[in-house]
């Protein structure tokens, strides 16, 4: 038994009903008790969804359990048939159906219902929802996919490409499809099928027709990807076009798969700018904590590092199943790699890392808030104001451009660093007034009244003889966005040269010692 | 029985219907009830899908560290129950070393922990014998297989009436959790009508348990609390049946069938509730030139749907398509169910795809229903209330009676403003 406050990931039957949401003239019969349907109003409510997930729930309950619970199974099943005809219908159990073993597929089998039927097999009690929307994704595609088609021969006609991975409820997944289309157009190549979202069962047969594959997302894509490698020998892309550097690697990837030149004048936007602009100076060093799923948080990272000009100062995802990504990615950041679906240890590792900016989840959103960050939101689980109305899709060069404006946005700009550091004791301008352009009782109009960050009050009192009272008021005197990182390269200065009281001249010998 | 002595609850017709519910389980009222009880924590046994519920109906990261989580029943815990129980056991002593400041924990049983038998109630005894009286373990289910939605409310309040010290006492139970302010109005009133010993279940802090006995008469302040109820009879309570507290005629009432009981003098009662009455029909009538003559359909959800028909019908002139409700207490609402008017179709259950078929044929001013429902209907040109504000906003007692319409003409009334 695990004890869990909050989940980054919901239960597999959650990651399939993503896919058949996302999908069009599917339906799903999920054998289920009465209370499962709550799932209905993530994508209602989060995603402001205007039509019910495509999901009929058999709503079984205790008194039906010494009863016949297939029968109910069954029912359910004819009935959403009659009442939606769907092309192609997914069935499969939720965890409390999974331990009454009543076989859907088995029943679904037997009954005979005129449109193709796949079962899901998705083991609740060992598995998650990424993990379960790769596999309804892969078995849909496994069984659908004519294994006769063929691309049309390429003489007169440009390259065609099917797009993988998005789903209903996906951080940005919508405009992240509408970006990648608009690129690839631009070098000439059309887009054939994109799936599991946009798509229908009829159109899932077709993939065979496309010359390759584009992989956005390999939670949920990668397992189809492979097999349609597979059966029908279309290569696919290796690189999430997330960034600049990686979108640039993702035209050159692309380009060479399909056979077409890179057009010399492709617009790559501005981010590139932005970020050289001496406004951006200020970036420099930002110690950032990075957490999510692992594609986008090694995507994170690489632009944290290489294109912005923070710190990476940790690194986790929460989905083990690519925790080798994340192990790669921190071996070369030279961190120790944090992969944990436990909230409270994502807390930990960012209380203790003290940085100034966290890029992370809706989790990672309300740790930030705890600790009193700055944060931007990289990665699912996300909540209703990270599905804007505007568009803003996190890939390609416009979502270059998205990430910057994003990131950048809660720290604090340029110049009013600097004049915080000068002018602490001004008390409108003061850092317990925040960053002036987020307005006053927002971000960190908080602290002014509040006491310190949890963190720091238990260094405190641990260190209770360590700072001298001098040191402690020459301390508050520093940027809080700062602070956090003085406090603790002066301690550990203090440490390695067995100083036991904290002055004022080992603040300033600290920061000496550390000075960037 | 005291609702023995009440006319027969009229028999009409009823539709029950069985099919998909698009409702929460019982699990969804710890959302409320660990923000009611200050120093109880609520334990979930069960799958990753409970979890999931959880932070979901209480919207994503609200509270900081809330006093609930979820023990997730996994792969190896299906092997062996005895395993299991070994496990239940660890977690719990690694969250009360978390949180010292815990005196009540909840095991509350799921569909899972149900299905595989995990016996909570046995667990509960074996925590108690190392934690009590430091910290009091007690055990209910919300599970969806047998409870909805508010029903885990019920069977948590309960789980605690054998815990309430015998007293034979006279005093006056408020039975159901209300949100603070409107407990601290309703407390006010009793005060005022000389009602001395007036006691509220669930307390806020679980060391503030009532006492119950002989001499105890108790209001209910919530439709959806049958178990809870009949469980305060066993006790020797006498239930004080009456309309439930919405609107300035229900509020009134609900506080006249305490009055009666405890001997208020009828000249003083009336003085007593006079100037909130007038306030909440003062507050009614301006959302009443809203809502008159609308037409509101009422999806199944919380149980409340009963007395807020009747309060919708009496005070502010709408016409009732259809109310819907899980489940159907029919001597708790006697005197609700007498007040509807005879034409309206009860139903009870649901089988979803049906009655949305029945909600576009009538196509309503208004429908009540659940998040899952909600936009749908919008984008068919249904204008619709959330069923779940209904829970989690103060609605009872005169002073909110205003507040409670006003939820129901804000979806109409925005429809008139937006230009789009």
């Amino acid at each position: 038994m695990q004890l869990t406050v909050w989940t980054y990931e919901g239960p597999p039957h959650v990651g399939a009903m993503r896919v058949a949401t996302g999908m069009k003239g599917l339906h799903y019969v999920l054998h289920a008790p009465q209370g499962d349907t709550y799932a209905d109003l993530l994508f209602t409510m989060i995603e402001r969804r205007d039509h019910r997930p495509p999901v009929t729930y058999t709503t079984f309950q205790a008194r039906d359990l010494g009863k016949d619970t297939a029968e109910l199974f069954q029912k359910a099943a004819r009935d959403a048939y009659a009442r939606y005809t769907p092309e192609a219908m997914i069935v499969g159990a939720s965890c409390t159906a999974e331990l009454i073993q009543d076989d859907p597929a088995g029943l679904a089998e037997t009954m005979g219902l005129p449109c193709p039927v796949i079962a899901l097999d998705l083991p609740s009690y060992s598995r998650k929802e990424n993990w379960g929307a790769s596999e309804t994704f892969y078995q849909i595609v496994r069984q659908l996919a004519d294994k006769e088609r063929r691309p049309a021969p390429r003489e007169g006609r440009r390259p065609r490409a099917n797009l993988l991975g998005p789903t209903a409820l996906g951080f940005r997944h919508r405009d992240d499809v509408v970006e990648i289309t608009r690129l690839l157009a631009a070098l000439g190549i059309d887009v054939h099928v994109v799936a599991p979202m946009g798509s229908r069962p009829s159109d899932i047969v077709t993939m065979g027709e496309a010359d390759f594959n584009v992989l956005l997302y390999p939670e949920i894509g990668l397992e189809a990807a492979r097999w349609l490698e597979k059966a029908f020998g279309q290569k696919c892309t290796k690189t999430v076009p997330i960034g600049m550097a990686a979108t640039r690697r993702f035209v050159t990837e692309v380009a060479e798969i399909a056979g077409v030149a890179v057009p010399e004048d492709l617009d790559a936007g501005r981010m590139s700018w932005w970020s050289r602009s001496i406004d951006s100076t200020y970036l420099t060093g930002k110690r950032v904590f990075i957490f999510g799923d692992a594609t986008h948080a090694v995507a994170s990272a690489r632009i944290a590092r290489d294109e912005l000009g923070f710190e990476v100062v940790g690194i986790g995802c929460y989905n083990r199943e690519f925790a080798r990504e994340i192990r790669d990615m921190a071996k070369e950041l030279g961190l120790e790699p944090l992969i944990t679906d436990d909230y409270l240890e994502v807390e930990e590792a960012i209380a203790a890392a003290t940085p100034e900016l966290v890029l992370g989840t809706q989790m990672e959103r309300h740790i930030a808030k705890r600790l009193r960050l700055p944060c931007a939101v990289i990665s699912a689980p996300v909540h209703v104001q990270d599905f804007p109305a505007r568009y803003s899709p996190q890939m390609g060069f416009e979502g270059a451009q998205v990430i910057f404006d994003t990131w950048v946005h809660p720290l604090v700009m340029g110049l009013e660093e600097h004049l915080l550091t000068m002018f602490r004791e001004d008390f409108e301008f003061s850092d317990a007034a925040g960053p002036s352009h987020l307005g006053h009782g927002g971000g960190h109009g908080a602290v002014a009244a509040a006491p310190e960050p949890e963190a720091d009050v238990a260094v405190l009192e641990a260190e209770a003889e360590g700072w001298l009272p001098d040191a402690e008021r020459e301390l508050n005197k520093i940027p809080f966005f700062v602070r956090g990182k003085a406090r603790r390269n002066t301690e550990r200065f203090a440490a390695e040269h067995g100083i036991k009281a904290i002055t004022v001249e080992t603040l300033y010998e600290a920061k000496a010692h550390y000075a960037r | 029985m005291s609702v023995a002595a009440l006319p027969r609850p009229e028999s009409r017709p009823v539709l029950r219907e069985r099919g998909q519910r698009e409702v929460f389980c019982g699990l969804t009222g710890i959302v409320w009830l660990h923000r009611k009880i200050q120093d109880a924590f609520f334990l979930v046994v069960g799958s990753r899908t409970c979890a999931h519920l959880l932070q979901s109906a209480a919207g994503v990261m609200v509270f900081a560290e809330p006093r609930f989580a979820t023990a997730i029943i996994e792969e190896r815990d299906l092997a062996g129950l005895a395993d299991a129980n070994e496990e239940l056991d660890k977690v719990v002593n690694r969250l009360l070393l978390r949180r010292p400041e815990i005196r009540q924990l909840f095991l509350v049983g799921s569909c899972p922990s149900e299905v595989i038998k995990i016996d909570l109630k046995r667990a509960a005894e074996r925590m108690n014998a190392i934690h009590a009286p430091r910290v009091r373990v007690l055990n209910y289910s919300g599970s969806g297989i047998e409870t909805t939605f508010t029903q885990g409310e019920d069977a948590c309040l309960a789980a605690l009436v054998p815990e309430m010290p015998a007293d034979d006492a006279e005093q006056l139970l408020i039975v159901g959790a209300l949100p603070d302010v409107v407990e601290d109005q309703f407390l006010r009133l009793f005060a005022e009508l000389g009602i001395a010993n007036v006691k509220v279940l669930p307390a806020r802090r679980s060391t503030h348990l009532p006492g119950v006995g002989n001499g105890t008469r108790f209001l209910l302040a919530q439709p959806f609390l049958g178990d809870t109820g009949q469980a305060l009879e066993g006790r020797g309570a006498k239930h004080l049946p009456a309309l439930f507290p919405f609107g300035a005629e229900g509020t009134t009432a609900w506080l006249e069938a305490a009055a009666t009981a405890f001997g208020v003098d009828p000249m003083h009662f009336r003085s007593v509730v006079a100037p909130g009455r007038e306030r909440a029909k003062r507050a009614i009538a301006r959302q009443a030139e809203v809502l008159r003559g609308k037409s509101i359909f009422f999806m199944p959800d919380s149980q409340l749907e009963v007395p807020l028909a009747r309060f919708l019908h009496d005070e502010l002139g709408m016409e009732l398509v259809e109310v819907g409700t899980p489940y159907l207490h029919k001597s708790h609402l006697a005197a609700e169910l007498k007040a509807l008017p005879v034409d309206v179709q009860l139903s009870e259950g649901q089988d979803v795809d049906l009655q949305l078929d029945r909600v576009r044929a009538a196509r309503p001013d208004l429908t009540v229903c659940g998040l899952g429902l909600a936009n749908p209907l919008e984008q068919e040109g249904l204008a619709t209330k959330w069923a779940i504000e209904l829970v989690f906003t103060p609605v009872h007692g005169f002073d909110q009676a205003g507040d409670l319409a006003e939820l129901f003409a804000r979806p109409l009334v925005r429809r008139d403003r937006l230009v789009l």
